[in-house]
C-alpha cells in the first residue's frame, strides 16, 4: 500500500476518531479519571494518559470502531499505569496512607456483625437482581463509580491493583510495603464497603 | 463453628488466595447452612466480574 493509499485509508476509519474532538476529550477525561484513582500525582496520571493517547494514534490503523478502540486504549493505560507502578518507589506506599474518614476497618465490622460473629439483622445481605441488566445500565456505572471514589485511599488502591489491573498479590505487596495478610484484610474491607454502598444505593433501590 | 465475620473474610480471600483444605471444609459447612453469606458469596464474585467488566463499559458512556 501507498502512503497516499495508507492516508486515504485511514481517513475513512480510524484516524478520523481523533478528529472527532467531543469523542476525544471525553475519552480523554475518562482515561484520567481512571488513571488518577491510581496514581494519586496528577501529573503522572496525566503523562500516563498522554503516552497511552500517543500509542494509540501510532497504532491507530489497527482499530475501526469506536468501542473496539476505547477498550484497546483503556488497556493500553492499564498498561502504563502497571509499569508507573512498577518503576516507582511509591512516595507514599499504601502502608502509610490514612484509612480515611466513613465507617471502615473495625467500625464498619463492628456495625455489620453482631458481637457473637453473625450478621446484624438489617445488613443481612440481600438478592442481587438483573446483575446482566445492571451492566448495560449507565447509571449503574455511575453509581458504581461514586462507591469506588468513597472508598478510602488505601482500599481503593490496592482494590484497583488487584480487580483493575490485575497484579498479584507478591507485586502488590512489594510496591505497597504490606503484609500479604494485610493486604488480604484491606481487600477484604474494600470489597465490604463496595458491596455495602452497592446494595444501599442500586440493589435495594431496583428492587422496592 | 465458623462465624459469619470469619465466613465473609474467607469468602473474599479466596480471590485473593488458595484456601486450604480445612478452610474449604468450615466454609462450605458455615455456607450451608447460612443464606445471607451465601448471598454475600456470589456478590464477591459479582464485584469481581464488575471490576473486570468497568474499563469496558466505559466505551459505551457516551454513545
Amino acid at each position: 500500500m501507498t502512503n497516499a493509499n495508507l492516508a486515504a485509508e485511514l481517513d475513512n476509519s480510524a484516524a478520523s476518531l481523533f478528529e472527532d474532538t467531543a469523542f476525544i476529550e471525553a475519552l480523554r477525561s475518562q482515561m484520567l479519571k481512571f488513571a488518577r484513582l491510581q496514581v494519586r500525582d496528577n501529573q503522572l496520571a496525566e503523562d500516563a494518559v498522554q503516552e497511552a493517547m500517543i500509542s494509540a494514534f501510532q497504532n491507530i490503523d489497527r482499530f475501526a470502531r469506536q468501542a473496539a478502540f476505547k477498550t484497546w486504549v483503556f488497556s493500553i493505560l492499564k498498561n502504563k499505569l502497571i509499569d508507573q507502578l512498577r518503576k516507582e518507589k511509591r512516595l507514599t506506599a499504601a502502608s502509610q496512607l490514612e484509612n480515611g474518614p466513613n465507617l471502615n476497618g473495625d467500625a464498619l465490622i463492628e456495625h455489620l456483625f453482631e458481637a457473637n460473629g453473625h450478621w446484624q439483622k438489617d445488613e443481612r445481605p440481600k438478592k442481587w437482581d438483573q446483575p446482566e441488566h445492571s451492566v448495560e445500565n449507565q447509571h449503574f456505572w455511575r453509581i458504581f463509580d461514586a462507591c469506588l471514589d468513597a472508598l478510602p485511599t488505601k482500599y481503593a488502591r490496592l482494590f484497583m491493583m488487584r480487580e483493575f489491573l490485575e497484579m498479584d498479590t507478591p507485586e502488590i505487596c512489594h510496591n505497597e510495603e504490606v503484609s500479604v495478610s494485610s493486604l488480604n484484610v484491606t481487600l477484604y474491607r474494600a470489597r465490604l464497603r463496595l458491596r455495602e454502598c452497592l446494595e444501599d444505593h442500586w440493589f435495594q433501590k431496583e428492587t422496592s | 463453628m465458623m462465624k459469619c465475620k470469619q465466613a465473609t473474610q474467607l469468602l473474599s480471600e479466596k480471590l485473593d488466595r488458595p484456601l486450604s483444605a480445612k478452610e474449604k471444609i468450615h466454609l462450605a459447612m458455615h455456607i450451608s447452612m447460612c443464606g445471607p453469606c451465601r448471598q454475600f458469596g456470589k456478590q464477591m464474585e459479582m464485584i469481581r466480574d464488575l471490576s473486570k467488566s468497568y474499563s469496558k463499559t466505559k466505551e459505551s458512556d457516551d454513545q
